[in-house]
């Protein structure tokens, strides 16, 4: 028949533009790999660069085990936070409802566990669920009530403030239980033959290099086996050294002093967990299409509404146990806890790749966002620079994060 | 003839990594209407872009003369002090002003910084009455139809004493009685000694209007051509385009014998929906169509005619109030109340509009073609890549998209290899009923001819393909079967050896309501 032949070498392409599909290969590949992800990048060296720019100025009080330690308990709220809301803005929102919802899980976790004396893993239960529930409400009203989620959250951010001084009545409210504390300052135990170094530290250490290691060797082989294009050898390998000695750098680090913090454990697994989502998932898949189109996400059949509502489900559970871990570090509920966080969290998202108009970012970009405040907060305190310039310089930064992004586009772009 | 009010020498423009224009040379005489034609990303867009200073001087090479002169603009206001006026394929009206605002906007009638709304009424009532609007001044352009907000375009341009007025596909979203109107306001304003320059894919359109076409090719000038001369047919100018004879526009195609006695893939009863806002109106009234497996069944209408909105409200009910009417398929009655519900029964649709619903276009082409069947590239939940990647490989090879990998960004495509994108998308999906919404609209010749294939293919492995067009002769050479339909309406059917453009034209006018 003749439409077989005809589909079969689907018309002749008209001449001059075939050469054009069969160029790029290898070269290309990396190019466009580097220049795809160049916000992160470039972040990741800026990153490098601010840590190494205040390492030298405070005659390495930076990279001191005890101060690296400290960055980690310092800024796994937020952290934790950024985490979420990296989520809700590729999805093309926002939330500025978590500053006071972190108040307002830290003044419940109080009544629970100072007032109540209930034990404190059910406590914690417990206060996950009604930062779950919280979120789930301004969810409802954003997902299926089509209020943009801007109001919604920004009434949420009064609210919860409002509550949390009615539940604490403008007082702060503690001692929090010791296990509860122990989560959040505590570190992972001693264990094995005594050494100069926390043992289990340089174990998970290793641990994770290796596995790393080994995952990018096979997701490697994998690819070539469907007869993919990878990256060259030599460029892979540096490429891996490059990721095995900043991780072997901060193991070190951790295990001369006390070790690993539980919280970052915690994170560790935050981290790993919603990445995968976000890059394996069909849920994950979702969020970003509605995020780049939301329209052509529902004609593509995506469930916006179920969505967008288990986005901000998780953002209000995130904001919980960032609100738990906060309360239980200074052991203490107080009605101005969490002040500015979301400000925090949603910045650390956009110097972290996101984009005004959704569709885009990572987790890790979040966490790297996040760390480029953690590490300019602390060092500026190293040097004693006062938070009135912490915060014009924590303003121009975002604004050169997101102006570089803005900037490279438009330079590939044109 | 007053021999030529432009020259452009030589005009060569590079951007990183591509070369836009090699050698374009064109001449355009005093008085006269120009089309340029040429394929997708042949060049057409960038050299208007270079003429009116969109790209300024010193960023190609070549020289442009306009009157004599020669001119170097450093940008718009450069060009449009000189009276030259583009106007774009996307309009650039802001939706909540007013059309008199909008004419003078960043030009506005002015006394010491403050509007003279008086001045501005009288010339903006003028100016509209030129392009024949009779539309108040102060109306909002949001509230005006598309074919309307071209016009007021022009009375923009007008307002800015254009001499040479450039238009970049305008009739591209328009239906036939405004792109008709155009047409005649271009002729129109030609005889007031505004010389035009008229981007279109539209060869029927360029034999109305146009006094001599340049064609243009890998952004090079192929030639121009007198139109008004008789050697020039709309096969010599698509043979100048491709750069190949196009012997034939469609593939060769065996017409389908329907089987007796099997239900058809897809039956539409008596379907009838209401308009979203104003619910008393029918956009969709009382239609039953069906189409078999292995069939390609045809829409023809004008705008408005509701095909789209037909297909839409089927579709998961996407668009409208739905007001009765049931699907079938194979016989059996389903529900299609929701998307993922009409895509689980085996129908899929690809939109017209591919840019706003059919492609996430900041994503890659990887992960808009698994879209809409994630499930099938995915255990438990969790996607695998690899096979994704396979997937989308297998694609990009069978429909010939050009790009050099599947992790292109799906916005750096061309129109044509967007749409492979989107086809490919929902042919993944492996629906058995696929209604395809204007496919081949904004792209090239050549693409075109490649979708024709594919959807041939798809029809021959027994799929059955419903096939929405406002480009008659596309219908007529690929369909087994045509409707049309009019103001919500069903008006005929024809088998295609019936079928001729007359015949169909003639029902898609029928009982039409004429607004103005």
């Amino acid at each position: 028949m003749s439409t077989d032949v005809t589909a079969k070498s689907p018309a002749p392409a008209p001449p001059g533009k075939s050469g054009t599909a069969a160029g790029g290969g290898l070269l290309q590949l990396v190019l466009d790999g580097m220049r795809r992800n160049m916000r992160q990048y470039g972040m990741l060296i800026a990153l490098g660069l601010i840590v190494a720019l205040f390492a030298v100025w405070t005659n390495g009080d930076l990279l001191l085990p005890r101060n690296v330690s400290n960055l980690v308990l310092q800024n796994s709220y937020i952290l934790i936070l950024a985490i979420g809301m990296m989520l809700v803005i590729i999805a093309g929102h926002i939330d500025l409802s978590v500053g006071s919802l972190t108040a307002f899980v830290g003044s419940i976790a109080a009544v629970f566990m100072v007032n109540n004396d209930i034990p404190w893993p059910l406590a914690v239960l417990l206060c996950l669920a009604v930062g779950a529930a919280a979120g789930a409400a301004q969810g409802f009203f954003i997902a299926y009530l089509g209020i943009p989620s801007f109001i919604v959250t920004l009434a949420g951010m009064l609210v919860f403030r409002g509550l949390t001084e009615i539940f604490l009545e403008g007082q702060t409210l503690g001692p929090f239980p010791e296990g509860l504390q122990k989560v959040a300052n505590g570190f992972l135990p001693e264990v094995g033959p005594e050494t100069n170094y926390h043992n289990l530290t340089l174990l998970l250490g290793f641990a994770l290099i290796a596995f790393v290691v080994i995952q990018e060797f096979r997701d490697r082989r994998r690819q070539q086996e469907f007869a993919l294009d990878v990256p060259p050898m030599n460029l892979f390998i540096l490429k891996l050294v490059a990721i095995s000695a900043a991780l072997l750098t901060v193991t070190m680090l951790l295990a001369s002093y006390k070790g690993t913090p539980i919280v970052l454990l915690i994170l560790g697994a935050l981290v790993v967990g919603f990445g995968y989502v976000m890059r394996n998932a069909i849920i994950g898949r979702h969020i970003y299409a509605i995020g780049g189109n939301l329209p052509a996400a529902k004609l593509s059949g995506v469930k916006d509404k179920k969505v967008t509502f288990l986005i901000f489900l998780n953002m209000g559970m995130l904001a919980a146990l960032a609100g738990l871990v906060f309360a239980a570090r200074f052991n203490a509920a107080s009605p101005k806890a969490g002040l500015n966080f979301e400000l925090e969290a949603i910045a650390a998202a956009f110097i972290g790749g996101a984009s005004m108009s959704g569709g885009v970012g990572t987790v890790l970009g979040a966490i790297i966002g996040g760390l480029v405040l953690g590490v300019l907060n602390n060092g500026m305190n190293l040097v004693g620079i006062g938070t009135d310039w912490q915060q014009v310089i924590k303003g121009l930064v975002l604004l050169l994060a997101v102006g570089f992004d803005v900037w490279n586009k438009r330079k590939v772009g044109s | 003839m007053a021999g030529p009010v432009l020259e452009m020498r030589s005009i060569v423009k590079t951007f990183p990594g591509v070369k836009a224009l090699s050698d374009v040379t064109l001449t355009v005489q005093q008085g006269e209407v120009h089309a340029i034609c040429g394929e997708n990303g042949a060049g057409k867009s960038t050299l208007m872009k270079v003429l009116s200073g969109v790209h300024p001087h010193g960023t190609y090479e070549g020289d442009i003369l306009f009157e004599g002169e020669v001119c170097e603009f450093k940008d718009i206001r450069a060009s449009e002090q000189h009276g030259i006026v583009i106007i774009h394929q996307e309009l650039a009206l802001s939706p909540f002003l007013s059309l008199a605002e909008n004419i003078f906007l960043g030009n506005e009638h002015a006394k010491g910084g403050f509007i003279d709304w008086r001045e501005t009424l009288r010339h903006a009532t003028e100016l509209l009455r030129r392009v024949g609007l009779s539309d108040h001044p102060d109306t909002r352009v949001a509230d005006i139809g598309v074919g309307k907000q071209q016009l007021v375009e022009i009375a923009k341009a007008l307002s800015k004493k254009v001499k040479l007025l450039i238009l970049d596909e305008p009739t591209a979203a328009l239906n036939d009685e405004d792109s008709g109107k155009l047409l005649d306001l271009i002729l129109e304003l030609k005889k007031q000694g505004i010389t035009s320059i008229i981007i279109s894919h539209k060869l029927n359109e360029i034999r109305k209007v146009a006094d001599s076409v340049t064609i243009i090719r890998d952004g090079q000038t192929i030639e121009t051509l007198d139109v008004k001369a008789p050697e020039t047919t709309e096969d010599r100018i698509i043979s100048g385009m491709v750069g190949r004879d196009l012997e034939h526009r469609f593939p060769e195609r065996t017409p389908h014998e329907p089987e007796k006695g099997a239900a058809p893939a897809l039956e539409i009863r008596d379907w009838t929906v209401h308009h979203p806002i104003d619910q008393q109106r029918k956009v969709v009234d009382n239609v039953s169509i069906q189409v078999r497996r292995g069939e390609i069944v045809g829409i023809a209408g004008l705008m408005g005619a509701g095909r789209t909105e037909l297909a839409m409200s089927v579709f998961g009910r996407t668009y409208g109030r739905y007001a009765g009417g049931t699907v079938l398929k194979d016989g059996e009655e389903i529900r299609t109340r929701t998307v993922p519900e009409a895509v689980k029964n085996g129908i899929a649709y690809v939109t017209e509009d591919r840019k706003h619903y059919g492609l996430n276009l900041i994503d890659t082409i990887n992960r808009n073609i698994s879209l809409s069947a994630l499930g099938k590239v995915a255990k438990g939940g969790v996607v695998d890549e690899h096979e994704e990647r396979k997937v989308a490989e297998g694609f990009r090879k069978s429909m010939n998209i050009k790009a050099p990998t599947v992790f292109e960004p799906v916005g750096k495509l061309s129109g044509g290899n967007q749409q492979k994108v989107v086809l490919s998308k929902w042919i993944f999906a492996g629906p058995d009923v696929l209604i395809l919404d204007e496919p081949t609209r904004g792209i090239d010749v050549g693409a075109k001819y490649e979708i024709y294939t594919v959807i041939d293919k798809l029809a021959a492995e027994g799929k059955a393909v419903v096939f929405i067009s406002s480009e008659l002769p596309e219908l007529l050479g690929m369909c087994d079967r045509i409707y049309t339909m009019a103001a919500g309406r069903l008006t005929g059917e024809f088998p295609r050896a019936e079928a001729t453009q007359e015949s169909l034209m003639r029902q898609m006018t029928k009982d039409k309501e004429v607004t103005r």
